[in-house]
């Protein structure tokens, strides 16, 4: 490449295509510093000050004291403030995680569930293929539109349907009770977020070859030890990337859980918490501290599954 | 029309020399036919030749002039593709006319020149297809249609026939033969792994190993006096017999090649053995007949198979005809 | 046929009928109580008993309806528009050309997509003032670009990646350029990938509601999930469900018939983006 006796003064083929490639990356490189990477630092940068909505660019720098500040009152008795000690905080990080292995548990399983079924030959597949879009296609907030009204409390149709069932003896107020909203709040997750995953699945199901069904078949396998013994192992990679994608998604939640199930504590996640201090609350330097805090678990977690992983498949090479 | 010159070309990736060190001449017009088993480099080399591939170290001349850093639409060449790479969405009128438009020739000048290839390739009845609607066989000469038309001094093919079935393969091959003849200033490298292909086609031909070229001759030089073992294996069909031990030693050396045409059945000779297999493909016939050596010496017979599985026959080579190898693989003359 | 197997036949059966009844009944209700009214809205009904079109007159005459749905097709349309534009040439940067770091760019990219929106959202909100588009559509269209482009450009790298090498290479001998290649070569093989991956794209802005919601302040601008959030009676108690029914029909019917028609291909653009990454 550096070769400089060339006779012509033009650029080699892998210099002109470098070069093409620089032009045709850098607006879109430049675009995502300006919506990704420039917001995010501004967020960190928020996060050690007292910046307020009303006044975004009088804020002082205040070091950590959003997160945690130490103050030893004149009587001696020391008082702790910041995010890190804050009860509502910590609340809506245990409600966020509650949630998000909840979620992805059950959208898994049942999504392995709905995926083999599909994976099956019957008549009217694509029908019930076609069928399981739908919930996904629905916006989040029309999901959660309708299941409040089918969980309201007075007129809803689950509590009609339980009462005849018999399951319940009194109509309950799923989305307002303390002890059922979390439950709402996963139900309609998992109606919405499962045909995903049963399409994700479903694509790593239809890669693994026929004849090894066939092949166990003919040796006499049981179908549960050919599902454990092949079926799941070969499913793996995609299942792991399928599950981190949902863990990330479920993780940083705001919608569902804003429009299902307002103002309660039992279901309030890291965004809404974080939403609500940045602008509802004029607490903004306060909500960039937790915002920052979510970015901060998400990368932890991300790293330490991509860490994970690669424990993983070092051990399947080793085999 | 050009003259093409390699000095001490190699490529590496990383670490890995894939060529290493090629230096040949191929001169104006002929058609330079380069052969090899698969990963020998044939395929890369073709590709440094025409600036797809870039050359690590060594120079790549075109009538004396410096190539290596000419993208390959400056080169002058024309490549056609083993899948035949025609553009799936372009008409066979665009894709034949889609360099020449990108070089803004005038639309009278693309549509004669387009129309001339055509008519060279019997395909201009074909000019308003798209290529999903033509036949494997057109769509070859489409691409190579689509070379013509681009004019250029060397024609670059890239196993160009591996994708057709044997009967089109012949015909296509006798077509190649034929272009050769008409545009005889042109010209033409030609990468294959089928020797036959090589020896039919090749004014001369290169043979590649493992990066290096291990001999480069006409088809009968080859033929006749191979430069190793390699080549002797190589070239020629049925492949060589490779005699080695005490029927080596009778010769003086380590291994002794005999073609199969070269042996004649005798009353009394030095290889005697019993009929193991024998094939008769009408206008002659094989027989594998095993002396104690290796593998069953394969012997060439004109006309139709009298013998019998079970025979015992006595074998003797034919005056002048034995290749002698030394330890190395090297030739004993 | 043995008991056994006619016994799993059934159960095979029944446990598809609860897959799909439980997958439709959510929207299948929606659409029953969209069209009662009265007090037939307070009855529970498991068949529709009322075809009345009031509900749906009330959200469309209202002042502000249809300005959110044209709010969100515009918003829609013009972040595809844009993600499409930076995402066509940037992926072919990324799964044709050798350069280096490209491995470290693309997990650059993919870690992008699984951004937490709420951390964007104060560095965002800043940036949006600045630029004055506070309560405009552009905001909503900037902001959109955090997920949009990220996936567009992952998904269409894998689209971009399994063309045949040839073919651009044929090209190049006849001396087409990197911005030739895209244009005239492979933007016309990649339309159906095009499709998918804009439909999918159109899809995740029209339903998103975060930055709506924080990047919007008077009712004219909101788009559609907001507003049918915002949907609300003259009192707290007082939930108008039946034009949030209607509401949520109207938004969520064209979706619906867009995927059933795009079945296929959105299921391979989901796996592309997903499996493969």
């Amino acid at each position: 490449m550096a070769d400089t006796s060339s006779t012509s003064g033009g650029l080699t083929l892998p210099q002109q295509r470098q070069r093409a490639a620089f032009w045709f990356l850098a607006p879109m490189l430049f675009a995502l510093f300006c919506v990704a990477a420039w917001p995010l630092g501004r967020t960190i940068w928020f996060s050690l000050t007292d910046t307020t909505l009303s006044n975004l660019y009088g804020g002082k720098f205040i070091g950590f004291d959003n997160y945690l500040s130490m103050r030893t009152l004149s009587s001696g008795k020391v008082i702790w403030r910041g995010t890190l000690v804050d009860p509502a905080w910590w609340n809506a990080v245990w409600n966020t995680v509650r949630f998000s292995v909840v979620s992805v548990t059950l959208e898994t399983l049942l999504g392995l569930i709905v995926a083999l079924v599909l994976n099956a030959e019957f008549k009217g597949r694509g029908l019930v293929r076609a069928a399981i879009l739908i919930p996904w296609a629905i916006p989040t907030i029309v999901s959660a539109k309708m299941w409040s009204w089918m969980l309201n409390d007075q007129y809803g149709i689950i509590n009609d349907m339980l009462l005849r069932l018999g399951v319940i003896d009194q109509k309950i107020a799923w989305t307002a009770n303390v002890d059922t909203a979390m439950a709402a709040v996963l139900l309609v997750d998992v109606w919405k977020t499962t045909p995903f995953m049963a399409l994700l699945i479903l694509a790593g199901l239809q890669m693994v070859p026929r004849d090894i069904y066939e092949a166990a078949r003919i040796d006499g396998v049981h179908p549960v030890r050919v599902f454990f013994k092949v079926t799941l192992p070969l499913i793996r990679p995609a299942l792991m990337v399928a599950v981190i994608f949902r863990m990330l998604d479920a993780l940083r939640i705001f919608d569902l859980v804003y429009v299902l199930t307002p103002n309660s504590a039992a279901t309030k996640t890291m965004s809404v918490i974080a939403r609500e201090n940045l602008i509802d609350f004029d607490k903004f330097a306060y909500g960039s501290a937790q915002s920052t805090l979510l970015f901060a678990i998400l990368s932890v977690f991300v790293a330490l599954y991509i860490w994970l992983g690669k424990v993983d498949l070092a051990g399947d090479g080793g085999k | 029309m050009a003259k093409i010159e390699l000095k001490d070309v190699r490529k590496a990736y990383g670490a890995v020399e894939v060529i290493k060190g090629i230096d040949l001449d191929i001169r104006k017009g002929e058609f330079m036919v380069f052969v090899g088993p698969s990963g020998c480099g044939k395929s890369t080399l073709l590709r440094l030749i025409s600036g797809l591939e870039e050359i690590t170290t060594g120079d790549l001349m075109f009538d004396g002039e410096r190539v290596n850093n000419l993208v390959p639409s400056k080169r002058g060449i024309a490549m056609v593709f083993q899948s035949y790479a025609l553009y799936p969405h372009m008409k066979v009128y665009d894709n034949m006319a889609f360099g020449m438009q990108l070089a803004k020739s005038s639309p009278e000048e693309i549509k004669a020149r387009v129309m001339a290839a055509a008519k060279l390739l019997q395909i201009d009845h074909l000019l308003d297809r798209l290529p999903k609607q033509l036949s494997g066989g057109q769509r070859q000469r489409v691409a190579i249609g689509r070379a013509i038309v681009r004019d250029p001094r060397v024609f670059l093919f890239d196993e160009p026939l591996s994708n057709l079935d044997a009967a089109l393969r012949v015909q296509t091959r006798l077509e190649i033969a034929k272009l050769h003849h008409t545009m005889d200033q042109v010209t033409m490298i030609y990468v294959t792994h089928d020797q036959v292909e090589a020896m039919t086609l090749a004014d001369r031909i290169a043979v590649l190993r493992d990066g290096r070229l291990e001999q480069v001759g006409t088809p009968s030089e080859l033929y006749e006096r191979p430069n190793s073992i390699f080549v002797a294996g190589f070239i020629g069909s049925p492949k060589m017999n490779f005699l080695t031990g005490r029927f080596a030693a009778a010769h003086g050396c380590q291994t002794l090649g005999i073609r199969s045409e070269h042996i004649d059945v005798v009353a009394d000779g030095p290889w005697q053995g019993a009929i193991v297999h024998a094939e008769d493909l009408g206008s002659d016939n094989y027989l594998f007949v095993e002396v104690g050596s290796d593998e069953p010496l394969i012997v060439r017979r004109p006309g139709k198979l009298t013998a019998r599985v079970g025979d015992r026959l006595a074998l003797a080579p034919m005056d002048g005809q034995l290749h002698r190898f030394d330890a190395a693989g090297a030739p004993i003359r | 046929m043995n008991v056994q197997a006619v016994a799993g036949r059934i159960a095979f059966y029944a446990l598809v009928a609860v897959i799909v009844v439980f997958s439709i009944f959510p929207f299948y209700y929606a659409i029953v109580t969209s069209f009662a009214t009265g007090t037939g809205l307070f009855e529970v009904n498991y068949w529709p008993r009322q075809f009345n079109l009031a509900n749906y007159e009330t959200v469309l005459s209202g002042r502000t309806f249809p300005r959110n749905i044209f709010n969100s097709i515009f918003i829609a349309t013009m972040t595809v528009v844009f993600a499409l534009f930076l995402a066509v040439t940037a992926s072919y940067a990324l799964a044709r050309v050798r350069f280096r770091g490209r491995g470290l760019l693309l997990m650059t990219i993919l870690a992008v997509s699984m951004f937490p929106q709420i951390a964007v959202l104060a560095g965002l909100f800043e940036l949006i003032r600045f630029l004055g588009l506070f309560n405009t559509p552009w905001a909503l269209i900037l902001s959109y670009t955090i997920f949009t482009l990220p996936f567009t450009v992952w998904v269409l790298t894998t689209f971009m990646r399994d063309l045949p090498v040839e073919i651009e290479e044929a090209a190049i001998v006849d001396g087409a350029t990197p911005w030739v290649i895209i244009t005239r070569v492979f933007l016309p093989l990649l339309w159906p990938a095009l499709v998918t991956t804009g439909l999918l794209a159109f899809i995740g802005a029209w339903n998103e509601f975060l930055f709506a919601l924080t990047f919007t302040s008077s009712e004219t601008t909101r788009t559609t999930p907001v507003a049918i959030a915002m949907l609300s009676g003259a009192s707290q108690q007082e939930i108008p469900w039946g034009p949030i029914m209607a509401a949520s029909v109207i938004v969520t019917v064209p979706l619906v018939i867009l995927v059933l028609i795009f079945q296929r291909k959105i299921v391979a653009g989901l796996t592309a983006g997903g499996v493969k990454g």
